[in-house]
């Protein structure tokens, strides 16, 4: 049983249009049975705070490719990406390569 | 929670990023160091620059040609390149996208200290995009823009006294247009357009220092040294052709990383058959800009939108050029006077 969190979640690169143009969020997730990894992370953002064009956003139950994240400032690829789990503060930073030029 | 992964070439720091294309983990300072020596030696072995020269940098406002101006500032400085830089932004007259990023600009201006000049489709043409796309509906409004962007540049380059422009195009970009290009069937654009130093005879040379340099690392890059770019996507692009061939890219990327070098690659060894019949480059007899056709795709594109035909442009060309030239007089369309368009340039003072 894992306690509530309180994660900080940044949005940028025009990632952050698709969540009312807003940034930053500090965000508690509830209490559930298993541990909170990114996977979960993910359903939680689609079904509390993606306000538009889910697609943009996700591809399957991972992040659309060219949305880069970084998980306390590091690659997520050296991170375990989907299967990390988060821990109580942590920042995780979601930017989007898919726009302008 | 794992343990974090130290970088693989200081051994020391904590590594910040997995660098897409050698799987290296190097930490943010080793990372941001080779990155800057990496396209300081993509400069040095295409010898893209010379002493002395002035060289424009196409700058949009977004992540690309943000990094691409910083960079070549830095560098400059660093190696004594012996440049003499500005900056060349094209406002295509795009409400809430290229007014909005055109104000990124002007706030690096402030930061680099290099001169910024705008140059208007309005000014140029005659016609914003607003406008063209209200005539032309949702479909094909890549095409005017691009057309019309590339020949913007050149002549607002060619107005500064540039001899030289550079553009932000990283790897995939140009990965993505060697796909296109490939799917597209079109060989003339394919064999030319992963070259990094492309123009000349007629044209200012172009020139591509991010041509190697993967996006992931660009935006990271900004990422790490604070950049202030502009991301919103413009409200045309959702149906250009370029869209699909850019996730399709993406899925493959994510696939396997090296998938974007390794179509830069393919972009620069591909050889065309020899009895392949390529376009001839020639001049457009209206506007004297560089065209394989008696009319360039801008002059045609623009006829058609003075005409009330915005389609006109759109689609195989050869029927239609020989309609439009049939009673083309030398000094009539475009003016390219320089001394009537050098009012169309302005400094922006602060």
């Amino acid at each position: 049983m894992a306690a509530p969190l309180c994660v900080q979640l940044e949005f940028g690169g025009g990632a952050e249009l698709l969540f009312d143009g807003v940034r930053k969020h500090q965000v508690t997730l509830p209490i559930q049975p298993g541990p909170w990894d990114i996977r979960c992370l993910l359903v939680w953002i689609k079904e509390n705070l993606l306000k538009e064009r889910l697609e943009l956003f996700m591809q399957g139950d991972s992040v659309r490719p060219g949305i880069l994240v970084l998980i306390n400032e590091a690659d997520w690829e050296l991170m375990g990406e989907l299967d990390y789990q988060l821990q109580d503060q942590d920042n995780v930073v979601f930017i989007s390569t898919l726009h302008g030029g | 929670m794992p343990a974090p992964v130290l970088c693989q070439s200081c051994g020391a720091g904590r590594a910040a990023l997995r660098r897409p294309k050698t799987g290296r983990a190097l930490c943010r300072a080793c990372f941001v160091a080779a990155f800057e020596a990496e396209v300081h030696g993509t400069i040095v072995s295409a010898r893209l620059f010379q002493p002395g020269e002035t060289v424009a940098v196409g700058a949009s406002g977004g992540k690309d040609s943000t990094v691409l101006a910083h960079l070549l500032r830095l560098l400059n400085e660093r190696h004594g390149y012996g440049l003499r830089l500005l900056l060349l932004s094209i406002d295509e007259g795009i409400a809430g996208y290229r007014d909005d990023s055109l104000e990124a600009v002007r706030r690096n201006r402030g930061r680099l200290g290099l001169p910024l000049h705008v140059l208007s489709y309005q000014e140029l043409y005659g016609w914003s995009m607003d406008r063209i796309a209200r005539h032309v509906g949702p479909k094909n409004n890549c095409t005017f823009c691009g057309v019309f962007r590339r020949q913007a540049l050149d002549r607002g380059a060619a107005l500064l006294g540039a001899d030289k422009i550079a553009t932000g195009h990283n790897a995939d970009d140009v990965a993505e247009t060697v796909l296109m290009n490939f799917l597209r069937g079109d060989v003339g654009r394919l064999r030319r357009c992963a070259g990094i130093l492309t123009g000349g005879e007629g044209t200012l040379p172009r020139c591509k220092p991010l041509k190697h340099a993967y996006e992931k690392e660009i935006v990271l890059y900004a990422y790490f040294q604070g950049l202030d770019y502009f991301s919103t996507e413009c409200v045309y692009a959702p149906n250009a052709y370029r869209g699909h061939t850019r996730t399709l890219l993406k899925d493959l990327e994510a696939v396997r990383p090296s998938a974007v070098a390794d179509l830069v690659h393919s972009g620069e060894r591909l050889a065309v058959r020899e009895d392949v019949r390529m376009p001839t480059q020639g001049i457009c007899q209206r506007c004297g800009y560089l065209s394989s056709q008696p009319l360039c795709k801008a002059c045609v594109l623009l006829e058609g939108l003075n005409r009330g035909l915005p389609r006109l442009g759109i689609g195989k060309p050869s029927r239609l050029q020989k309609a439009l030239t049939g009673a083309e007089k030398p000094e009539a369309g475009f003016q390219e006077d320089s001394e009537q368009s050098s009012n169309a340039v302005r400094t922006i003072d602060f």
